[in-house]
């Protein structure tokens, strides 16, 4: 059996949008290399609310890497920094004993922290309610293959649409530029022919919105395309501002 | 309690069409002066916001999420079925209808599921036209596969995460609505109670999970779309946020709740690799289409690495006890398959709870390459959760829970016995009766909220003729007192055991005694153990915070008290159906190792009726009349 790690803890605690925050360290120990970076978490969790501490607040859902809820920088990289990997999916076996870990929230003017390391990430939303879709009703739709999509777009499209919305390309970015997440949307649907009919509309709107939340200009640096869980590429950003130019030439 | 099913008289296939001719209308200058709640932004929660703002209502959705895009219905992989044709190869909506009956182990309502079967091939045009990228082949029409269960090609797919992209198109369109103001969006917003005026349910209190704050909301009709109820056995593949809190508190307020004792148990899932354990990983079905079900046939052999052992000394499970559907067995039987052979000590694997999925054979066959490209990211997720590297050695899988059928009762129309209560998704009971086949749940949950709900909601308003109460009248002020009562008695009880702790145990018990195997003394054990261990909670939970603030103690605490109460309610179920149907296997009833019904005495819905606290619940029957289909032995051999 191998034995338990001991590692220590430097987490971002703060306790809500309005006070001011700092780090606090905490040892955890014992930690199975078969946990998930989230499982050690929880356990850390159970020791200090027997202890009569608060807990860590931290965002977690399927915890299976699809949802997009989990949200944590660990020493310095958004999600932890394992491939195509998100912070839940990260296993403790790639760490070793003794190891320092320094938690912290995504950090970016458009996801305010909501209290310890849980931020606000409802400028996403907005940017979606913007134009992140096709302007279809229910009902009255052709039949599904009376629009036939080359194999190719749909896959180019596919790696797109992909994108979870867990915000790790805007806590990489120095600028917290929301163009991965922005272009990745633009290219699923600018991608095929149901969402070409809108695509002007939608990638001014969509560019509007993101500026309107407050998210930077893109560095180019591609540490968006670093952090991606999803592995969505930054050939996104070059079709959408292709697709951005098309649209202002238009006079659209 | 009158279970009126509603179901519409007339022939089978035309029973649908002409119900929707039947329904009464609401003109469209009208339709906003309704206000609906729905509640749940998965599939069928997101689907039926979206479309009933885009026909006019007033919408209000609520999720405990931070964004409607998240619901667990963004998990699924595999696929979605419908009964296009597409690939020539025999199906139909009767054959689609006749495979989701006989699936569910004849324990679904006949017109329902002929219904579900129809409205599938309005799905996918839906869909496609929303831009959800489904595979597609060279010549630029859609792709198709076959899918646990089915001996046709019905499953549409969008590589393995079909549920987020059929998620994120119904949260396209969810978000186009709110865009254009005619959906009112609360996310971190969790349901706490029902609130039901003179028989009629008519508005939801909620609890902010940001600030705390408890408040009211009224409508005309109120929409649950909460999903399943899995996690009662704390470990199992939905998100460690989903619950049964929606749909049990609204037992507790009279809706009466069917067939709880009906749990998938998914045959293809990760191994548990310890107590830390928060929640179990699908691996899909999908796999099984290429992947071949092992244990040695000697116990001796169990420790020894899988390469070493010879082809002569396998047992391929699946294969040899059912020929004709192999490896692609319905869920149930291939999860009690893995049980047995596990049980005889010939299971793989830390504390010999798992069985080989083998690839070996199709990359021999087909190349690593092309099964890279059909299970790539399933093969990545195994290899970060395990360490293991499933191209050179088999995967380890064991069953786990992953879909409930049982949920609460409703009629022909989604409406549960308490008017004006609609239920949708996994949260009702209707359609997949004791077992779900692959890639339903979504065919299910979509179904129910682009095209059911829509047009049986106006019905119910134009029949109806219910005035909406407001928010701050008495009935609601009282829930609110009671939502805040209970908040403050877990934070007062300070005691020695996290939430998590009680929840963890309550799940050993629901898994070891009322998981794949069932019978009278586990149930019965059960039925003491949980009441008890449901005191000791009220005791000695330790809720960690405060009320006025983001609380995840508390709101996990919350959930586990109403898991106590239903594990007892599910427990209750399962020891009072003295048959095996489905998921639902009693040992006492067998025959050779397979489910014997008893359609006698039990083809009928089991619908739970709340008494009030300390109290048992009645039990009330539906009887399952199938005009159409012969009940026949459910065979896959």
């Amino acid at each position: 059996m191998e034995k338990g790690m001991n590692l220590t803890l430097i987490v971002w605690r703060q306790k809500d949008a309005k006070s001011a925050g700092s780090f606090a360290t905490y040892a955890a120990r014992n930690v199975s290399p078969d946990m998930s970076f989230l499982e050690m978490l929880d356990v850390v969790n159970e020791g200090l609310a027997l202890r009569g501490e608060e807990p860590i607040a931290f965002d977690s859902d399927c915890r299976e890497g699809i949802c997009g809820t989990c949200s944590c920088v660990i020493n310095g990289v958004a999600h932890g920094g394992q491939k195509a990997t998100t912070a839940c999916q990260l296993h403790m076996r790639k760490f070793r004993d003794g190891d320092t870990l320094t938690i912290e929230p995504w950090r970016a003017k458009a996801f305010p922290v909501v209290k310890d390391l849980v931020v606000d990430r409802s400028s996403f939303d907005r940017i979606i309610q913007a134009g992140g879709f096709v302007s279809v009703r229910t009902g009255g739709t052709p039949d599904g293959n009376a629009i036939p999509v080359s194999k190719e777009d749909s896959d180019l499209a596919m790696d797109a649409a992909q994108c979870i919305g867990c915000g790790a390309c805007v806590a990489a970015c120095k600028n917290a530029s929301a163009m991965l997440f922005v272009s990745a949307k633009v290219s699923h649907l600018g991608l095929l022919p149901q969402g070409k009919v809108e695509q002007d509309w939608r990638v001014l709107n969509m560019v509007k919105q993101m500026d309107a939340e407050g998210f930077g200009a893109c560095t180019v640096t591609g540490s968006c395309e670093a952090v991606c869980p999803k592995e969505i590429t930054l050939d996104n950003i070059a079709r959408m501002n292709r697709d951005y130019g098309v649209a202002t030439a238009k006079g659209k | 309690m009158k279970l009126d099913s509603k179901i519409p008289s007339g022939p089978l296939g035309q029973k649908w069409d002409k119900h929707k001719f039947d329904l009464k209308l609401i003109s469209p200058a009208n339709k906003r002066k309704f206000e609906v709640i729905v509640v749940g932004s998965g599939l069928a929660g997101g689907s039926a916001a979206a479309t009933l703002a885009e026909l006019g209502y007033s919408v209000k959705s609520f999720c405990y999420q931070d964004s409607p895009r998240r619901a667990h219905s963004i998990a699924a992989q595999g696929g979605i079925n419908a009964a296009k044709n597409y690939q020539n190869d025999g199906d139909s909506v009767q054959r689609l209808f006749y495979d989701t009956i006989k699936g569910g182990d004849f324990r679904a309502r006949e017109a329902n599921v002929h219904r579900l079967a129809q409205v599938s091939v309005s799905i996918i045009d839906q869909c496609v036209a929303q831009g959800v990228p489904f595979a597609r082949e060279y010549g630029g029409l859609l792709d198709n596969r076959s899918f646990g269960g089915a001996q046709v090609s019905r499953t549409f797919y969008a590589r393995g995460q079909t549920g987020q992209q059929l998620m994120l198109g119904a949260y396209q369109a969810l978000s186009r609505q709110i865009g254009l103001g005619t959906v009112k969006m609360y996310p971190r917003t969790e349901m706490l109670d029902l609130v039901v005026v003179d028989g009629h349910a008519k508005g939801i209190v909620v609890r902010d999970m940001v600030t705390g704050e408890i408040s009211s909301h009224a409508a005309d009709a109120v929409v649950l779309a909460t999903g399943g109820y899995g996690p009662v056995f704390y470990l199992s593949t939905n998100a460690v946020g989903c619950n049964v809190t929606g749909t049990f508190r609204a037992f507790k307020k009279g809706a009466a709740f069917a067939n709880p004792c009906y749990t998938q148990i998914h045959p293809t899932c990760i191994p548990v690799s310890g107590d830390h354990q928060s929640k179990l990983t699908l691996m899909s079905e999908s796999l099984r289409n290429d992947g071949r079900v092992w244990v040695p046939k000697r116990k001796e052999d169990c420790a020894k690495s899988p390469g070493s052992i010879a082809e002569a000394d396998r047992d391929y499970i699946l294969e040899r006890k059912y020929p004709s559907f192999g490896n692609l067995a319905p869920r149930d039987i291939s999860s009690r398959a893995a049980k047995e052979v596990c049980d005889e000590g010939r299971g793989v694997g830390p504390g010999g709870l798992g069985v080989y999925l083998d690839f070996n054979d199709a990359i021999h066959r087909l190349g690593a390459a092309k099964i890279r490209e059909r299970y790539g990211n399933l093969f990545d997720m195994y290899e970060r959760i395990t360490g293991e590297n499933a191209y050179q050695q088999p995967m380890r899988i064991y069953p786990a829970v992953h879909y409930t059928m049982g949920g609460l009762w409703v009629d022909y129309n989604l409406m549960s016995n308490l008017p004006g209560l609609f239920v949708l998704g996994e949260a009702n009971f209707s359609d997949h009766g004791a077992n779900r086949l692959g890639a339903s749940a979504l065919m299910q949950g979509l179904a129910d909220g682009y095209f059911i709900l829509p047009y049986t909601i106006g019905h119910y308003f134009a029949s109806s003729k219910q005035t909406r109460p407001k928010a701050d009248d008495a009935e609601f002020r009282k829930v609110e007192e009671e939502v805040a009562a209970r908040t403050k008695r877990l934070l007062s009880i300070k005691g020695k055991k996290t939430p998590r702790a009680f929840h963890r145990e309550l799940g050993k018990l629901m898994w070891e005694n009322c998981g794949m195997a069932r019978s009278k003394a586990s149930l019965e054990l059960n039925l003491k153990r949980i009441p008890e261990l449901r005191e000791e909670f009220w005791n000695s939970v330790n809720v960690a915070g405060e009320a006025g603030d983001l609380n995840q103690t508390l709101e996990h605490a919350g959930r586990v008290a109403d898991f106590l109460e239903f594990g007892e309610l599910l427990c209750l179920d399962a020891l009072t159906r003295e048959e095996s149907a489905g998921g639902h296997f009693r040992v006492e009833h067998q025959e050779e190792g397979e489910c014997k019904r008893d359609d006698e005495n039990f083809a009928h819905v089991a619908a739970w009726e709340f008494q009030g606290e300390g109290k048992a619940p009645l039990r009330h029957t539906e009887p399952l009349v199938y005009e159409e289909v012969h009940m026949s032995t459910r065979s896959y051999k």
